[in-house]
Formats: structure tokens, C-alpha cells, sequence
């Protein structure tokens, strides 16, 4: 039998580089609610890098007379999940540590009053947001919607 | 429906954010977090830095300052979504 040139097995690379696109578009696509509060694009990217990385480590431990990437494909599988790891660690563990707020206001309480400067540096009362004119309507708004958050920095 | 923003950002910094994104509503500064603690929705050390921030949280008022309608979310990538509140604010007498 001739020596033949063992092919590169692509798949393990393009499998590696899906997993990290996974990782890496998640600031990109969180900016998205529809691709944030699940973050599914991210998971279905992981699903594709993983399958090709199988089809590429079957390819170099079921025919390693034609096909390279034993170690290669041991090390970026490995990476991958630990990338996948990574990933599932920061959406189903890390952005759920929030303090309990079991002081805060209920609904039937009445929303403590507070004074704080607006972006033109000028106070502004809880009371005078629920009592002055709205500029659209000029009468007093029906409700206030408070939206705390978590800052622009 | 009167919305309000508040977090522990600068005014300037908020009118920033405003000016890039075109919010055209009120942005409150509570940078020593006194009204959001006060809220009891301070998370502390959770800024980028590890500044005390606010925890995402929204709450709808009638017109005498009573919560009608809160949402206080456990995964803070999860935040109420605008039809969600403009249908809270529909109920409002």
C-alpha cells in the first residue's frame, strides 16, 4: 500500500471556531432582547461547532490513516467545552446573583418619596413627577413607571 | 404614563446616554445609591469596577404613588419588556 498524505481535518478547526464565535457574539447579541433572554443563537452556534467537532474527531480516531488531528482535535474539543462551560456558567449562574430586595416597595405600598437631580442637574421629587403635566397632554400623567438600572457607566 | 430612569449614574453620563439614544424621558442620578437603597434594590460591588449599583427593577405608580404593577427580575439579562409595561400602564384608573 502507498503512503499517502493524511488529509487536514477541518471540521475539528471550523468546530473550535463556531464554539468561540458562540462565546464571543453573546455581548453583540444580548444588546437584542429577542437574542438576550434566551440566549439561543449562541447555544445553536455551540450546537453546530460541537457536531462538526465530532464529525472530526470520529474522522481522526476511526480512519487515522487518512485523516490527521488526534491531539489537535483532543486539545480544541476539550477547549470547547470548556468555552461552553464558560458560557453557561455567566447566563444560568452569574447574572442570577441578585440581592433578594424583599424591602422593596410591594404592590398596594405606596412608593417611598425621593429628590434627585436630572441630567440638567435640577431636583426632582417623586411627587412632583406624579403630579406635574405631561408636555404631550398637559394634564398630569396617570401613573409614573419607575425603571431602575443598572447604569450606563 | 410618566416613565422614569434611575440609576447611580452622573447626570452627565445619563445626558449622554440620552443624547446618543435619543430618550427623550426623564433620567434620575442617585449616584450614592441613597434612593436605590432606600429601594432596597442595591447590589452592591456588581458595577464594573465594583461600584454598588441598582439591581434591574421596575415599578409602575398610579397617580397617588401607589404600586400597581412591579417586576423585580431574578437574572438580570431578563428585564421587562416595553409592551409589557405599556400593557401594565393600560389598567392604570
Amino acid at each position: 500500500m502507498a503512503i499517502t498524505e493524511r488529509r487536514w481535518n477541518w471540521h475539528l478547526w471550523a468546530g473550535f471556531l463556531l464554539c468561540l464565535a458562540g462565546f464571543a457574539s453573546f455581548p453583540l447579541l444580548a444588546r437584542f432582547p429577542v437574542t438576550r433572554d434566551v440566549p439561543w443563537v449562541n447555544f445553536l452556534l455551540f450546537g453546530a461547532g460541537l457536531a462538526l467537532l465530532l464529525v472530526g474527531l470520529r474522522r481522526a480516531f476511526g480512519q487515522p490513516a487518512q485523516y490527521r488531528g488526534k491531539i489537535a482535535g483532543s486539545i480544541l474539543g476539550t477547549l470547547s467545552l470548556l468555552v461552553l462551560g464558560a458560557f453557561c456558567f455567566i447566563v444560568f449562574y452569574q447574572t442570577r446573583q441578585l440581592p433578594a430586595s424583599s424591602g422593596a416597595p410591594r404592590i398596594g405600598q405606596t412608593a417611598p418619596e425621593f429628590v434627585l437631580p436630572d441630567t440638567d442637574n435640577h431636583p426632582v421629587s417623586l411627587s412632583a413627577l406624579l403630579s406635574s403635566p405631561l408636555s404631550q397632554t398637559r394634564t398630569s400623567p396617570k401613573g409614573v413607571l419607575l425603571v431602575f438600572y443598572r447604569g450606563y457607566w | 404614563m410618566r416613565p422614569v430612569a434611575i440609576s447611580v449614574d452622573a447626570p452627565e453620563v445619563s445626558r449622554d446616554l440620552c443624547r446618543k439614544a435619543g430618550y427623550t424621558y426623564t433620567f434620575l442620578s442617585d449616584p450614592k445609591a441613597e434612593v436605590i437603597r432606600r429601594y432596597d434594590l442595591l447590589h452592591a460591588g456588581a458595577g464594573m469596577n465594583g461600584q454598588d449599583i441598582a439591581r434591574p427593577a421596575e415599578f409602575l405608580l398610579d397617580a397617588s404613588g401607589v404600586v400597581r404593577w412591579a417586576n423585580l427580575t431574578e437574572d438580570y439579562r431578563v428585564r421587562a419588556r416595553p409592551e409589557q409595561m405599556i400593557e401594565a400602564a393600560k389598567a392604570l384608573p
